[in-house]
Order: structure tokens, then sequence, then C-alpha cells
């Protein structure tokens, strides 16, 4: 057991902070007499959670930022290691808990590629249009902060009263409001209630106008525009260097999106436009974000006209849990039952990589195999994580008040970074 | 799906035209064609020009940088790159196994900047080192956390 470390080694103070900047500084001239350090965070509530920045500031201007993570890790790649391929499910919730269903289809993706398993069109389906709803949840949760670090206090309860909505329609269909674990391995848990495709409907049908009305809050008012406009700006070639993907990297110019240039989960049967932009400012990733919501209301439409009949989960009985009644009245499903809980199953050895599009951008799982039940490697890429690189670059030479805006336009979750 | 191709000559054979291959054609050590995706293993010495090589081929974005521990197995650390071509539409995984003994190698960070906090993350988890990193500190665990817990030998549960 290795020695408990000393309590003054454990609390860093003052002098850690200065030595932490001066590790971070970039540029050969030595801090001069005009720059301070200053500390933002881990508790600072524009900072989304727990992200911990140490600023060298020139008067307002910022010369150098380093972000401080790690005070959400939890070890959830580690824990993975210790669980049976099915257990992870509900811990791939926490990682991106603001898109849980978008983290459940990654993993799924990554070991039904290991397990080659087919997926039935129904489960695909229902796959797409719960991604889009927590989408619209995500960016939902986005809009209302974002607008309560500029100081637009008000949207931030319109948001949070059509995520009430959306949350109530999650809770239908897994019983949970937001660790859902819908999407299992195989397909989704289970049959959506009935009438809950009419209510989705009836949301969405009436989620335009509202994002309409977050425009209207927003869009004409000069302190939100002045804030905004011509803020955080980062070059296409450093949004690519810096390893950015989703809303950001679109905004800079670059057309890239997963759902459509690398279609998982039958999104190729679906027609949307993808959002792109030059500006590569906060403004455009905000104007970028609105157009996403409305893409998605199109594509839930277009799953919910089109959902097909048949199976919600493959044809996998010694995988997928039999349903109850079958487990109470057929002893081979009773069978199946047992060991699936008790052994879980084992996964042919090999390693898969399944990538979608979240919210944030893209989304990597990274699953090896060594061919026993349990998973021997689980790694997730999250946008958030290399999208917080790019802060520095964005936020350089801007404003203090900036940085607040500025990360606020690249939407992290710090249960994405910190793991 | 189509089935595995395990052997390095097979899998150039297969795909003459993937300019990823054509690129790393003196530089792979090993390369398989698994689950539709293309793995190619290069030596550690060989991982910066691999990774100019398959830039300039197309491949211009990095996706992470990772590891997985094959204790008690040597080489014991297998150090993964997921590389993806926003043009071709496609990814490649590199990767590059280290004696137990010597867990070190170069730093791609002079490549692709994004490389930063995924080789921290990889020094933090796992003790791997890269060589000529601005700046390799833990990243998830606090500065004075012993041992690294991604390792196969440390417990799930922790020390204390």
């Amino acid at each position: 057991m290795p020695p408990i470390a000393a309590p003054d080694q454990i609390n860093p103070g003052i002098e850690d902070v200065i030595a932490d900047a001066e590790l971070h500084k970039h540029g050969s001239d030595p801090i001069s007499d005009q720059t301070m350090i200053i500390n933002m965070g881990p508790q600072h509530p524009s900072t989304h959670g727990v992200l911990r920045l140490v600023l060298e500031i020139d008067g307002e201007t910022v010369v150098s930022l380093a972000p401080d993570i790690g005070y959400l890790h939890t070890g959830i790649e580690k824990t993975c290691e210790a669980k049976f391929y099915q257990q992870v499910v509900p811990l791939t919730d926490r990682i991106d808990y603001l898109s849980p269903m978008t983290n459940n289809t990654a993993y799924a993706l990554a070991v039904e590629k290991l397990l080659q398993l087919e997926i039935p069109e129904k489960a695909q389906w229902l796959r797409v249009l719960f991604n889009e709803l927590m989408r619209l949840n995500s960016h939902l949760v986005w809009l209302g902060t974002h607008a309560m670090d500029i100081g637009a206090l008000t949207v931030f309860l319109y948001c949070f009263r059509e995520r009430e909505q959306l949350l109530r329609i999650f809770e239908a269909v897994s019983g949970q409001r937001m660790m859902t674990s819908y999407i299992r391995i195989g397909g989704v848990s289970m049959e959506p209630p009935l009438g809950l495709f009419d209510d989705i409907r009836a949301f969405l049908l009436d989620f335009p106008s509202k994002i309409d009305q977050y425009e209207g809050l927003l869009q004409n008012n000069p302190i939100w525009i002045k804030r905004l406009k011509g803020v955080g700006y980062i070059s296409p070639e450093d949004a690519i260097a810096l390893g950015v993907t989703g809303p950001p990297l679109r905004a800079a110019g670059i057309d890239f999106d997963i759902r459509r240039d690398m279609p998982y989960s039958s999104y190729e049967k679906f027609q949307f436009k993808v959002p792109v932009s030059n500006d590569s400012d906060v403004w455009a990733r905000y104007v970028l974000r609105m157009e996403e919501m409305r893409e998605s209301v199109k594509i839930c439409l277009q799953a919910l006209d089109g959902m097909p009949e048949g199976r919600i989960v493959a044809d996998a009985p010694k995988i997928i849990l039999p349903d109850r009644e079958q487990m109470k009245t057929q002893m081979e499903s009773l069978i199946h039952h047992f060991k699936i809980v008790t052994e879980g199953f084992a996964v042919p050895a090999g390693e898969a990589t399944s990538s979608v599009e979240a919210a944030h951008g893209m989304m990597n799982y990274y699953v090896v195999s060594d061919g026993t039940a349990k998973p021997y490697r689980v790694h997730m890429r999250n946008a958030d994580y290399s999208n917080l690189q790019a802060l520095e670059t964005m936020c350089k030479g801007r404003l203090l008040a900036d940085v607040v805006a500025v990360i606020g336009s690249i939407d992290i979750v710090l249960g994405a970074i910190d793991r | 799906m189509e089935p595995a191709i395990l052997d390095t000559q097979a899998v150039f054979d297969k795909f003459p035209e993937e300019p990823a291959l054509k690129a790393l054609s003196d530089l792979a050590a090993a390369a398989k064609y698994d689950r539709e995706e293309l793995t190619v293993t290069v030596a550690r010495e060989n991982i910066i020009p691999a990774c100019k090589a398959i830039q300039a081929a197309g491949y211009n974005f990095l996706e992470d940088v990772t590891a997985v521990d094959w204790y008690p197995s040597e080489p014991r650390f297998q150090v993964v790159y997921h590389i993806l071509s926003h043009s071709l539409k496609r990814r490649i995984r590199l990767c590059v196994r280290l004696d137990s003994e010597n867990a070190s190698l170069d730093s791609i960070v002079s490549i692709w900047p994004s490389a930063n906090f995924y080789e921290r993350e990889v020094f933090d988890l796992f003790g791997v080192n890269f060589n000529g990193h601005p700046n390799l500190r833990r990243i998830m665990m606090p500065e004075d956390w012993q041992g690294h817990p991604l390792r196969k030998d440390y417990p799930v549960e922790g020390y204390r």
C-alpha cells in the first residue's frame, strides 16, 4: 500500500497555482509585472460544472489560459472492466449526462460490432428518434445556461419548460427522467407505451414555434449580439489541429457530420440538412445549434411517420434478456435469463470502435474484448474533452468576460470530460 | 459483415488503393482488417514518420490516443491512435506495442496538437511516457497520486 500523502500536499496552495500557470505559459517572454494569475472555478457558476481555469491576465486581456480538469474523475473506464457487458450500459448514462441515450447508442454499437449482431429496423429507428430528442434536450440546456451566463436569465426558464416535456417523454419510455439506459446491447429495452408517439408528435409540432420564441428573446437584444458576435474565433486549420468536433467545427466551415458522412443506425434513410457557417465565432455556434434543433425536429417527425413494425431487439436469446412472459412460461428462456444475469455473455475477442454524432460533437467508444463476459477495455472519446483544448486559442487576446461566453459556446459537460 | 483478414500481406493485397496503406507500406510491422476496421501496427521508433505519412495521405484528424494494458503478457502496452479522414470519411487505427521495461515513445503533439490532453491521460492512467511532450503531467488524478489506475495490476477498488 503506498504511503498516504501529507495533508499539505493534498491541497495545492497559491504557489502551486502560480507554478501551474508558469508551466502552461506559452511563448518565450517571461511574466512581466503587469500580468496577473487568477483562478476561475472549480465552483464558478459559468464553468458548467467543476472546470477550473488558471488564467494569466494583462489588465482585462487574457494572455494565457490553462484548463485544470479531473475534479469529477470517477474512473468509469476502470469500473467498466469489472462489469459484465450489459452492466456497463447504466455507467455510460453518466458520462454525458445531458444525452444519456446517445452514450448508450455509441456503446451498444461498439459491442454489437464485436458480436456482429444484426439490429432490427424498428430498434434502429427508435434509436434515431431518441438520439434526436436527446440532441434537443442537450441543446435546450446549452441555450438556457449559455444565455444565463451572458445575463439573459429569462431564456433559461423557457428552455427548461420545454426540457421538462422531454424528460417526461424519456420517463414514459424508460421509467427514468435522466439516467435512462433505454438503448441496450441488441436493441432497446422496451416497447414505447401506447399513445407516446402521439405525445411526441404533439411536442414536435409545437416545438419550432418555441425556438422562434427563444430567438425572439435573444436575437434582437443588443447586449446578446455584442457579447457574441466576433468573439471566440478559431480558424478551420486550428480547429482540425486541436481536435474540435461537432457544432464548433461546423461553425468553422468544415462540413462534416457523422450522421450524414459515416451513417450509423439507419441515419442514411433520413433527409436532413447539416448547417454550416464560416464565421467561427460564438454567434455562429449559437445560430448553428438553433438550426440543428430545427433539423432534429424534422428527423424526429420522419422517424415517427415511417416507424417500421417488428421486433425491438435482435434475435439472439443468449445475449438479450427474454421478456417477462416468456421467462415465466418457457424453461429455455428461464435458463437464458439466469445465465445472462449471473454469468453475462462472452463476446468474441477483438476490438471495435463506434462513432456517433452526439449533441456536443463526435462521440467514440473503443471496446476491446478478450473473449470473456467482461470488457477488457472501454475507452470513451467525447467531443467535450478535445473541444476544451481549443478554449485557449479561442480566448487568447480577448477580454476576461469573453471567456464565459466562449465556454458556453463550446458546450461542455464535465462528466464527459473527467469520466 | 466481411470476414476478418489477419495476415499483413493479405490486407495490403486487398486494399491496393487505400492511401493510408500506401503511405505506411514501409513502416507497417503488422496490419489487420477486422470488423470492417483497418488496424496498422508500427514499431515504437516509427510513430512520428507513420503519423506524418498518414497525415500526408489525407487522414487529417486525430480522434484520440488511448492505451490497452495486456498485463502480464509482453509487450505489455498497446498505444492506440484513431485517425479520421474528413475527405475519405474513413478512420484508421494505428497501434504501437511497448514493453513494460521501457514504456515510452515519441509524442505526436508536434503533428497534432490535439494529442496533448490524450497523451497526458495515457501517461496519467497507464504510466506510458511520451518523449518531447510539452507538459507531461497528471490530468485526471491528483498531482500527488501514486500508481496508474488503468493498469491491470491496479485493483479496481484502489489501494485505500
